[in-house]
């Protein structure tokens, strides 16, 4: 019987001068979103520095992607990036081919992959509010939102036979067409989730405790912002309007009409968790809005495979093509030699930068804080090690 | 030593085995249907099933089957744990809000021990359940166990002040300790010619005091949104985070009996506890341990009911309400309630 044993703790405690205790945050820590790791410096609850060590999930996705023999053997490798995403991952890929190589690509294609790629931007974004509001201990709202996000994967599996990594798209068109009901599908998912996204803001967006959660928490600057080269739903969050679909319109987002919403620091200080939250509600509403109008105006007929090349071969060259996914500004930067497979290619992720700018929005802030801080960036792992 | 005397002894001993063993096969009925329960009732807020298959009938044996494994799963101790204190916690917290059902009037024909400071026990021995979980965190030598212990200890202390402030209101109208006189005083149906003569019902500062008491032990039985010694998102599972097999499960067994402990001090102090809401119909022994068991149940069913809707403070906030908003109000509340009884 040893009572007086537990000495680790203590002794890092009971040094003179030193206050603050050094704690691991994961990476196999349950709201870490994945496996990152924190390592952080308390002060009781609160936090006086933060280190994020990432690389837990590294998959050589560029070394990959030099290394296969054909361009389009990389695309099921660009859906394991952002899993949750993966829809607008694999677009943003054949779209920098698709400008490399010079390909028209039929105006159906573009209507379908518009329609998946915001019906994966609601997908994720559902993902990412239910997972926030479970860092917050709302669990409720995360399965409501599974059970929409549900129909969402019902759809694509019908269509590419996958729920989660579709490699569906293409260079130069889709693997093959949607199923037969995609359209009616589609328009119904859209009818049934509108009253959804009002049950959601009731239940959560507007509860109490999450606004006393979330406002005034992590506060995070338009300039701080920019600086680090923060985008998406983080960026916007901040009262910044920035969203390629509008301002580098790619694909055929230039045809449709809808917002950009922003964060106004509506229940708090502008830049806080809570107007990072409610630009991702409020971006749900938006691509209901775009997929409604791409539904109603889609062809109905074409061939979504004629464009496809038999072979990959680009010139000498280099692309930078980018697209909004869900997270942000997705990049890849391209540079072929002529061969079969890229000289070089690099992806440039979003989840990456947003992770970058923790220690700067959380120091100061208290460990519960620091769950609602990373829930609200929502990041990817996959993402942000490749 | 005559044939009496072990008749005596022997009817002494059945006696206390009968008063051991009463308040023990409830609390573990309970919590096998209460975890159940909670998983039910989970289901049915989420749109989803809950446990199914174990047992047939709406998988009603689960929590018997999840008792069987933890049983068989291995009892991990730390190397840097202090042993001791890390097995002995557990029990500890679990002979904590057992103890206090000795003071609980369960019918009018059964009492456990009828002391004439039956809520000045109560409290005191509940007092106890914070002194097991700082036990446990510090004996678990984890950083997050430590931090879980802190909030805990924190938390339960501060919301002691206004659960014992609440009580005393209900003291001051009944005028007695005693949780089996207090019930007696609540048999009748003379408020407004129908109501039941409950506490709730005889007095509208005897509300507010209920609305009171019931956050305050939300927090004393750590539900949401007062979960944070062991809120799962942010402290991994706070003081249990080291604890596995039946070790973990004497945790969950005590917090699913304090749940209930609380839940039937609410039912006897503000719903007539054994009383029947109907005067003398369905009255009786009998019908007493029913009527409350089903009112304790009911606040137990509304504490789950919280804790799959709401959110989780933050630990700050969570004092906050505690010191600036519960313990004045509750004191404001008690002072009232003393002028009204001066007055009527």
């Amino acid at each position: 019987m040893n009572t007086n044993k537990p000495e680790l703790v203590i002794k890092e405690l009971g040094q003179p001068g030193k206050r603050e205790m050094t704690i691991n945050m994961g990476p196999q820590h349950p709201s870490t979103h994945g496996v990152l790791r924190l390592e952080l410096d308390l002060d009781g609850e609160l936090i006086t520095a933060v280190r994020p060590h990432i690389g837990y999930l590294h998959r050589c996705f560029e070394k990959y992607a030099e290394q296969m023999d054909d361009y389009s053997k990389v695309i099921p490798y660009t859906d394991r990036m952002d899993y949750v995403s993966a829809m607008n991952q694999e677009h943003g890929y054949v779209i920098a081919l698709e400008k490399m190589l010079e390909i028209e690509v039929p105006v159906k294609v573009e209507y379908i992959r518009v329609i998946v790629a915001e019906l994966q931007r609601i997908a994720s974004h559902l993902l990412g509010i239910g997972a926030f509001g479970l860092d917050l201990g709302a669990f409720t709202p995360f399965l409501y939102c599974f059970i929409e996000r549900e129909k969402i994967l019902d759809i694509f599996e019908k269509s590419s036979g996958a729920r989660l990594l579709y490699n569906y798209m293409a260079v130069g068109g889709l693997m093959r067409d949607v199923h037969s009901d995609f359209r009616k599908d589609t328009s119904e998912f859209v009818k049934t989730f509108r009253p959804k996204i009002k049950e959601l803001n009731d239940l959560l967006s507007y509860n109490r405790i999450f606004i006393d959660r979330t406002a005034n928490i992590g506060v995070l600057p338009v300039d701080v912002a920019l600086n680090f080269g923060a985008s998406g739903p983080v960026l916007r969050g901040s009262g910044y309007k920035w969203d390629l679909r509008k301002n580098d319109p790619y694909s055929i987002y230039d045809r449709f009409e809808f917002d950009i919403p922003v964060g106004s620091g509506e229940v708090g200080t502008l830049g806080d968790c809570w107007d990072r939250y409610i630009v991702r509600v409020r971006e749900m509403e938006e691509s209901l809005k775009i997929i409604e109008q791409a539904v109603d105006t889609m062809p109905e007929t074409g061939d979504v495979t004629e464009a496809i090349p038999k072979r990959i071969r680009p010139k000498d060259g280099e692309v930078y093509v980018r697209s909004e996914t869900p997270r942000g500004e997705l990049g890849y930067y391209i540079i072929s030699d002529k061969s079969a497979s890229a000289y070089r290619v690099k992806a440039r992720a979003p989840s990456f930068v947003h992770l970058s700018m923790l220690p700067a929005i959380s120091v100061g802030s208290l460990i519960a804080d620091m769950v609602a801080i990373v829930g609200s960036i929502d990041i990817v792992l996959g993402e942000v090690d490749r | 030593m005559g044939i009496f005397q072990m008749t005596a002894n022997s009817f002494a001993l059945t006696t206390i085995l009968v008063h051991a063993l009463f308040p023990l096969t409830i609390i573990l009925v309970y919590a096998l249907v209460a975890i159940w329960g909670e998983r039910k009732i989970a289901g049915f807020i989420q749109d989803r099933l809950g446990p199914m298959r174990v047992g047939g009938w709406h998988g009603w044996a689960q929590s018997i089957a999840d008792l069987l494994k933890l049983i068989q799963k291995e009892d991990i101790i730390p190397t840097d744990a202090s042993r001791f204190l890390f097995k002995f916690a557990p029990f500890m917290m679990f002979a904590a809000s057992y103890a206090a059902f000795a003071v609980i009037p369960f019918s009018s024909g059964y009492m456990g021990s009828s002391i004439n400071i039956g809520v000045f026990y109560l409290l005191a021995v509940t007092s106890l359940l914070t002194l097991s979980i700082i036990m446990a965190a510090w004996a678990s030598n984890n950083k997050w166990s430590l931090l879980g212990g802190m909030r805990s200890a924190a938390q339960m202390v501060s919301y002691e002040v206004p659960t014992i402030a609440t009580v005393l209101t209900v003291i001051v109208v009944s005028g007695s300790l005693n949780l089996m006189t207090v019930t007696e005083l609540q048999s009748g149906n003379d408020v407004l010619g129908f109501l039941p003569n409950w506490f709730i019902f005889q007095n509208p500062f005897l509300i507010v005091a209920f609305i009171i008491f019931f956050i305050s032990i939300l927090a004393e039985a750590h539900r949401v949104p007062f979960d944070l010694p062991e809120s799962e998102s942010e402290l991994v599972a706070g003081y249990q985070t080291e604890y596995s097999g039946m070790r973990w499960a004497m945790f969950m067994l005590a917090e699913y009996a304090d749940m209930l402990l609380l839940s039937l001090l609410g039912a006897t102090l503000f719903f007539g506890g054994w009383n029947s809401p109907f005067g003398d119909f369905m009255a009786g022994p009998v019908w007493g341990f029913f009527w409350f068991m089903l009112k304790g149940l009911l606040l137990v069913f509304v504490m789950m009911w919280i804790r799959w809707t709401l959110p989780r403070y933050r630990v700050d906030q969570l004092m906050h309400i505690c010191w600036s908003i519960l313990i004045p109000l509750s004191f404001i509340n008690l002072i009232l309630v003393a002028l009204w009884e001066l007055i009527f």
